[in-house]
């Protein structure tokens, strides 16, 4: 099968997913934001969870390697902040306007464009970004449980058992 | 706890569940058909999507770009991902009745009224922050949040909450705090 073919199948199996779990909508993102709806993290840890156990059982057996994207403190923290605010503002992450657009909600065109345009200015940047914001400090590409120095099904189940905690509270307070 | 939403959609948590295991079937299908791992995510393709709008009108100008150059500007798997959410969610938004056209999301009408103009502005220039953040960091929540916390990357951990973080301050500022309506 072809490299395109295979993503767009892959792409409509996760957009399908995507809709019927209700996490495309502006107004869960921002709910979400207001500490009001925790419907996309609810579905973000899930999927983490479940993958996490998945994709260390194949990198485990060898069937495939992790691609950790470094650790660059200034590119992550401040990349980070940058998103933060314009998502909240926004309303979607770039997975999700496409979806939303999808499900009919139009208005999603515009974050969009605003995206579009936000890669171009991020291109016509990057020489100046290389030589300052990507150039304090690179860990490069580090795996938490190297980095705290235990075995990756340790780490593993202590997210498990902080993440089923705050489902729990999640569902206690009707979040 | 419901297994599906008041208005027929599915659990989140289930439909989460359900999505950890596309994660994992994907990277097995692309290292065994594809002959190398692909993660989930989406933001390097509006990268590659700007490159091709360029194309046609500054040839020169985006070859000669180190950041298109270095992100190769074409239409490959995670690019067909992304025009694969939308076809996914056309699809279920049509399967239970949830497809509707919506000019302004409630939550920013009842805050900045119904104008689409506003609306188009702050979706613009939230767009174009947001974008510049995700491609500084490397990776949007599908690439950092979702794949990079999957593989318990340092890096998917701390961008996550980084956008997160600033997400709760910037929304509590823009919209109001939870009790606020």
């Amino acid at each position: 099968m072809n490299e395109q073919i295979l993503g767009l199948l892959t792409g409509v199996a996760f957009g399908f997913l995507l809709q019927k779990g209700r996490v495309l909508r502006f107004d869960k993102q921002v709910a979400a934001m207001r500490l009001k709806d925790m419907t996309i993290l609810k579905f973000m840890l899930a999927a983490i969870l479940v993958g996490m156990v998945g994709l260390h059982l194949l990198a485990h057996f060898d069937v495939l390697a992790f691609k950790h994207k470094p650790m660059n403190l200034g590119a992550v923290g401040l990349g980070g902040v940058l998103f933060g605010a314009g998502w909240a503002v926004m309303g979607f992450c770039p997975g999700t306007s496409v979806g939303a657009l999808g499900e009919g909600r139009w208005h999603a065109v515009f974050a969009i464009v605003g995206m579009l345009v936000g890669a171009a200015v991020y291109a016509e940047l990057y020489p100046f970004f290389k030589r300052t914001v990507l150039a304090w400090k690179d860990f490069g590409p580090i795996g938490l449980p190297e980095t705290l120095g235990l075995s990756a099904w340790l780490v593993i189940a202590l997210f498990w058992a902080i993440c089923l905690a705050l489902f729990a509270w999640f569902e206690k307070k009707r979040l | 706890m419901k297994w599906r939403t008041d208005d027929k959609g599915w659990n989140p948590y289930v439909a989460g569940a359900m999505t950890g295991i596309l994660a994992i079937a994907s990277a097995l299908a692309t290292t065994k058909i594809l002959g190398k791992t692909n993660y989930l995510g989406a933001s390097t393709t509006f990268v590659r999507a700007a490159g091709l709008l360029q194309k046609p009108v500054a040839k020169e100008h985006v070859a000669a770009n180190e950041y298109y150059t270095k992100e190769k500007v074409k239409v490959d798997w995670q690019f067909m991902l992304v025009v694969g959410i939308f076809l996914g969610a056309l699809l279920s938004s049509l399967t239970d009745g949830s497809l509707r056209a919506e000019a302004v999301p409630p939550t920013w009408s009842r805050r900045f009224g119904p104008g689409v103009g506003k609306r188009a502005v702050g979706a613009i220039l939230g767009g174009i922050v947001a974008m510049v953040g995700a491609r500084m960091a490397d990776g949007c929540p599908s690439g950092n949040g979702l794949s990079g916390m999957m593989q318990l990357s340092v890096s998917g951990f701390v961008a996550l909450a980084f956008f997160f973080g600033t997400g709760i301050v910037v929304a509590r500022l823009v919209y109001g705090g939870r009790n606020h309506e």
